[in-house]
């Protein structure tokens, strides 16, 4: 009987490892000397050292983390607006355009690509960051703006009112006590809406430019037509990048914590 | 007075609702409106209405090609919810400091970039690779399989990068049930499958089958896991759209494409919504 109780955490254990399996592959492959990923030849530094002679490669991570940050800023700021907007504004029409403008999550991403593509070729936007930015901040938006809506639900209201009983202007409440307090939510959001647009390649595939690869695409082509260990040593480095990403989200959770006991009081 | 007040705050939807009707409303619109348009001879379309898109669909290769997406899409949304519904669950009965444990295992894979993901999936399957090695090892086969650019791998790829949304979504739910219930149902005689199916399956349903669409739609448009351990052998609906704007230039066919795949989509949520009975897919943030 004792037994059974332990096969739940064998099963969660085991397919864990699994998820594991093939980024540790990437990973143990990056050191290796051979070029071929089936030999194994030795250890070895030397990918690493050619992934940072790499220029088309640096070129493209700059790419894709100015529009990471690009997209997610904006995200932010029309994200942010909108959720406190819709919290205080009561008006017809809102819940339907609050579904649309959660939509970019909800269906496949390819046809966001092709109604993207086909719309800027019609309004003559031409192709490179800018309409990268745009298509990214459309899916950004969601993120945020679910976020920053949920947190706002389980907000206390009376603190705000008790800023402007106080005699604080609307603007100085909303900087001084609403602000901070849904922060880590618009943090949040941001987070999950960066690490969504350095990983997209659906989207970007269809609205880059000739001269805005961005890294997945470029991972994405080099995986297609035949990789180098090169590839491994930069997939290396982006995973310790996520770890440090998901460090960092998890310390954003965590400032929530000793907040909670002075929300009761 | 009251007026006055009202609008001030309601210009802090301007940026989103201009944002949306511009960039998403737009767009949508243009796409429905492509999709009834005749193809031009060599570059663009002409204004003329057609239904010819939609009829071109109806052609037994294309027809083939939905079939084809369909059964990879149910084959890999069948393996999710085998494989995720029991991982949910049994992580909502983990104490609180290990479900903070394993969200933290799985949040890692899940925010590692996909192509990376994928790329250890190619080593794994690659003739001589890791896999045909160990199964050689191991004696199982004598040959290598050769599993990379076959249909068992992009089903792999799949359910690979699909599964965390099962999980969530799953656990989500699990974590909200009331235990209690299922040891009343016990108490009161129920046996251990049937407490299961009658409590706990349709109390954790909204989150299951909110898993089910976060893993059933995309696997119809991840054209890239398609192209890259399928080699050009798996057509999905995804590439073919893909195929159809980029390398064919029939937009309006592509678009007539897409709004079948939203059409689809649509009537997928709306369902959910339905038999749930919960408004906003669960575990999606």
């Amino acid at each position: 009987m004792k037994n059974k109780t332990y096969l739940p955490n064998i099963y969660l254990g085991v397919i864990l490892l699994l998820m594991y399996v093939p980024i540790v592959l990437v990973i143990l492959y990056s050191f290796n000397e051979s070029k071929i990923s089936s030999v194994w030849d030795g250890f070895s530094l030397k990918w690493y050292e050619e992934l940072f002679r790499d220029r088309s490669l640096f070129e493209s991570l700059r790419n894709s983390i100015i529009l990471g940050v690009a997209s997610s800023c904006a995200a932010a700021v029309i994200g942010t607006l909108g959720a406190v907007g819709s919290s205080k504004v009561q008006m017809r029409g809102k819940g339907v355009m609050e579904y649309i403008s959660t939509l970019p999550i909800m269906i496949p991403e390819i046809i966001l690509g092709m109604v993207f593509m086909v719309f800027f070729s019609l309004i003559g936007l031409p192709f490179g960051m800018m309409t990268l930015i745009i298509a990214h901040t459309a899916f950004c938006i969601p993120y945020v703006f679910m976020l920053v809506k949920a947190r706002l639900v389980g907000l206390d209201k009376s603190l705000e009112e008790a800023a402007l009983d106080l005699g604080a202007s609307k603007i100085r409440a909303f900087f001084d006590i609403v602000l901070p307090l849904i922060a880590p939510a618009i943090a949040s959001g941001m987070l999950l809406a960066f690490a969504m647009s350095f990983d997209d390649v659906i989207i970007s595939v269809f609205v880059t430019g000739v001269d805005s690869n961005t890294l997945p695409l470029k991972i994405y082509s080099q995986l297609k037509t035949g990789v180098t260990p090169k590839i491994n040593a930069l997939c290396t480095l982006m995973f310790v990048a996520t770890i440090l990403l998901c460090g960092l989200s998890i310390l954003l959770g965590r400032e929530k914590k000793p907040k909670k006991p002075a929300e009761n009081v | 007075m009251k007026r006055a007040k009202f609008k001030k705050e309601a210009l802090m939807l301007l940026p989103l609702y201009l944002f949306t009707l511009v960039f998403i409303v737009g767009p949508l619109v243009y796409m429905v409106i492509l999709s009834f348009l005749q193809r031009a001879e060599t570059w663009g379309v002409t204004s003329e209405f057609t239904l010819k898109n939609y009829l071109d669909i109806l052609e037994p290769v294309y027809l083939q090609t939905f079939a084809e997406s369909f059964k990879l899409a149910i084959i890999s949304t069948v393996l999710i919810m085998l494989i995720g519904y029991p991982f949910g669950y049994f992580m909502a009965k983990l104490t609180a400091k290990w479900k903070k444990r394993t969200m933290m295992l799985l949040m890692i894979p899940f925010w590692t970039s996909s192509l990376i993901r994928l790329y250890g999936w190619i080593i794994i399957f690659r003739a001589n690779g890791v896999f045909d090695k160990m199964l050689m090892g191991l004696g199982i086969t004598d040959a290598p399989l050769k599993l990379l650019y076959t249909y068992p791998a992009v089903v792999v790829g799949m359910v690979y990068a699909l599964l965390p949304f099962m999980i969530f979504s799953v656990y989500s739910s699990a974590e909200k049930l009331d235990w209690s219930l299922i040891e009343a149902a016990r108490d009161l005689g129920a046996s251990r499958i049937r407490a299961f199916l009658t409590v706990t399956l349709k109390l954790t349903l909204p989150g299951l089958l909110s898993g089910v669409i976060l893993s059933f739609i995309p696997s119809m448009g991840l054209f890239f896991i398609a192209d890259i351990l399928g080699g050009n052998k798996v057509v999905l609906v995804g590439s073919l759209i893909q195929n159809q704007l980029m390398k064919a230039h029939n937009w309006p066919f592509a678009a007539a494409l897409a709004v079948i795949l939203t059409i689809l989509t649509s009537v997928m949520i709306a369902l959910y919504r339905k038999l749930s009975g919960v408004k906003d897919l669960e575990g999606i943030v």
